[in-house]
């Protein structure tokens, strides 16, 4: 699969040269972000304000994570860095065309199976046959569907329609993954098993994520920086670096140093500034 | 199901137009039907309605034998009278197999016609709302107007046979197909529409891959409305208009003016047996395309 990285020097920097990079910023600070907000604000036309001064930027191959109260703005971010909402003030930048965007609800067709779902996007984008059922192929073994492609959704459970949805996005393989409370429906272990995969696919593309959660758990654990948001209106309040490598392994969430920036996360949270 | 309303309502389809519930409402997650229920039900599917038959024709036979008398009779003849000569004499039979024949062409050429119309019209409608504001009151109007008031136009335009039959029938049957296929198209989760539009998809291939498949259960559930009601269309439109070939709406019309009760129940009880002829074949067909993914709530 061609991955269109936006940064020049992501090349060199792969998987294994990424994995061992204990930063923060694995691909260095100097690279044209792939996603940038600055000063954005957003009022609704019923006069709800839901961002305001809202600065925020995601590099390539980062894995930023935002938390905040409940109607802070969050999915609201999403949506206008998405092109479904646009943004009253301020700026928006977005490197790339390929926007991955999953949603809470796994939004599966019925009447589709497994693998004609995996196979939707690249349908609407209008892939050739033979480059599409291959990266259908790829995404559903990605994901760990093997041998569930022709079953209809209401014969999955939660996780496994998660993780359609998940190979619907991937097989577009796009370059900015926004991901809004995907795994919030699910149960705490399918969620961790989750967490761990997402991380396994996301050291293997390299992509840049932003990803919003209740969870200030998953939060840490999956990304290289957390971004704490203020009550509504939603402005950001904090922005803390996650110091652990990549691949992460999942016995990592019983680690002090763990459990350290978990509390600093939750801190800020609650703060009332 | 197997009962016949003695009055003008010959087919049992309830009133129309009330869609079930849409497929965006379906439960999520494991959500199937006990597959033991399957089987079980089948006995209730068939005891039940036998002895709804059972005790209907023990009333029949109550009121026929037991309120009537010698003169009144002709109004309801017993039931084996009814078999003896409205079904088993070869000459009456014949006969009322050629007017259902005839009524059968009417029947589903209407019905083909309000399908494919009313299915353009909704799919139409929910294209632009202003679309839908300017048509909508209109089905509604079809759908209210008393079919007796349009005879003499209809008359005019398309004469006394065939044609005006059909558009009868049409008429009757439009309003469960517009209604409920444009619930239907409606009826498609917003995230599911946000999806497609995150990916510039035009209008038919919205159209196409994501609202018609979506709105099949409710449009089937309108067919098959509609299906009850083209039978009861095609007897009216036969009613009124008489020239050509008797149907079985002009039948009636002469059984009941020359007071032969055996034959006008006779071919009442067909025409209701038409009428649930094509509304279980529109059930069926409802569970082939759509029953693999669509499980509606029963109960
Ligand atoms: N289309 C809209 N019109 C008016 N107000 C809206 C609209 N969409 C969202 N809002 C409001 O904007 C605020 C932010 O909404 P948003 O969905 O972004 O919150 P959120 O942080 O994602 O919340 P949650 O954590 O509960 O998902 C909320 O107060 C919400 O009610
Ligand atoms: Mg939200």
């Amino acid at each position: 699969m061609t991955i269109t990285h936006p940064g020049p020097a992501d090349d060199a920097a792969d998987t294994a040269a990424a994995a061992d990079t204990a930063g923060a910023s694995p691909d260095g600070a100097g690279a044209t972000p792939a996603l940038r907000f600055a000063g954005v604000r957003k009022r609704f036309r019923d006069g709800t304000v839901a961002l305001v001064d809202t600065d925020l930027a995601v590099r390539p191959g980062e894995f930023v994570s935002v938390v905040g109260p409940s109607g802070c703005g969050k999915s609201t971010l999403l949506r206008i860095a998405s092109g479904l909402e646009k943004a009253t003030d301020g700026t928006v930048d977005v490197a790339s065309a390929g926007v991955g965007y999953v949603f809470q609800d796994a939004t599966l067709l019925p009447w589709r199976t497994v693998r004609g779902n995996v196979r939707l996007l690249a349908e609407l984008e209008h892939l050739d046959a033979a480059e599409r059922e291959r990266r259908v192929d790829e995404a559903i073994g990605l994901v760990g569907l093997g041998g569930f492609e022709k079953h209809l959704p209401h014969e999955l459970s939660g996780g496994m329609r998660m993780r359609t949805s998940l190979a619907r996005s991937l097989v577009l393989d796009p370059s900015i993954f926004l991901f809004d409370e995907p795994f919030g429906a699910l149960d705490e272990i399918t969620r961790e098993r989750l967490n761990d995969e997402l991380l396994r696919m996301f050291v293997l593309r390299r992509f840049a994520a932003l990803f919003i959660t209740h969870s200030v758990a998953e939060a840490v654990f999956l990304s290289t920086r957390v971004v704490v948001m203020s009550g509504r209106p939603g402005r950001v309040k904090a922005d803390l670096a996650v110091p652990f490598a990549y691949p992460r392994a999942p016995q990592l969430r019983y680690s002090p140093e763990f459990a350290a920036l978990c509390g600093e996360v939750s801190h800020h949270l609650r703060s009332q500034d | 199901m197997t009962t016949t309303s003695p009055a003008a309502a010959t087919t049992d389809p309830p009133a129309p137009a009330l869609p079930e519930p849409a497929p965006a409402s379906r439960p999520r997650g494991r959500v199937r039907a006990a597959s033991g229920g399957r089987r079980g039900n089948l006995a209730s599917l068939v005891l039940g309605p036998a002895a709804v038959l059972a005790a209907f024709i023990g009333l029949w036979y109550g009121v026929s034998d037991g309120l009537l008398n010698e003169q009144q009779r002709f109004m309801l003849p017993p039931p084996h009278e009814v078999v003896r000569v409205g079904i088993l004499d070869g000459k009456n039979f014949s006969s009322m197999m050629s007017a259902l024949r005839l009524t059968c062409e009417v029947t589903f050429s209407g019905l083909a016609i309000a399908i494919v119309v009313g299915v353009i019209v909704a799919v139409a409608m929910s294209q632009a709302k202003w679309i839908e504001n300017a048509l909508f009151p209109w089905a509604v109007v079809i759908q209210t107007v008393p079919v007796l008031a349009l005879t003499p136009v209809l008359s005019f335009f398309f004469g006394f046979a065939l044609t005006s039959r059909i558009i009868v029938c049409v008429i009757i049957a439009f309003f469960p197909i517009v209604s409920n296929t444009l619930f239907g198209l409606q009826s498609v989760d917003r995230g599911m529409h946000e999806l497609f539009r995150l990916h510039r998809t035009g209008r038919w291939t919205r159209l196409w891959k994501l609202q018609l498949p979506a709105a099949l259960p409710s449009m089937f559930t309108g067919f098959r409305n509609a299906a009850g009601l083209s039978v009861i269309g095609a007897i009216v439109g036969e009613f009124f208009f008489k020239q050509g070939e008797p149907g079985l709406g002009t039948t009636l019309s002469v059984f009941t003016s020359r007071l032969e009760g055996e034959r006008l129940w006779a071919t009442t009880l067909t025409a209701s047996l038409l009428g649930i002829a094509v509304f279980v074949f529109f059930g069926w067909l409802s569970r082939r395309v759509v029953g693999r993914w669509y499980q509606p709530k029963r109960g």
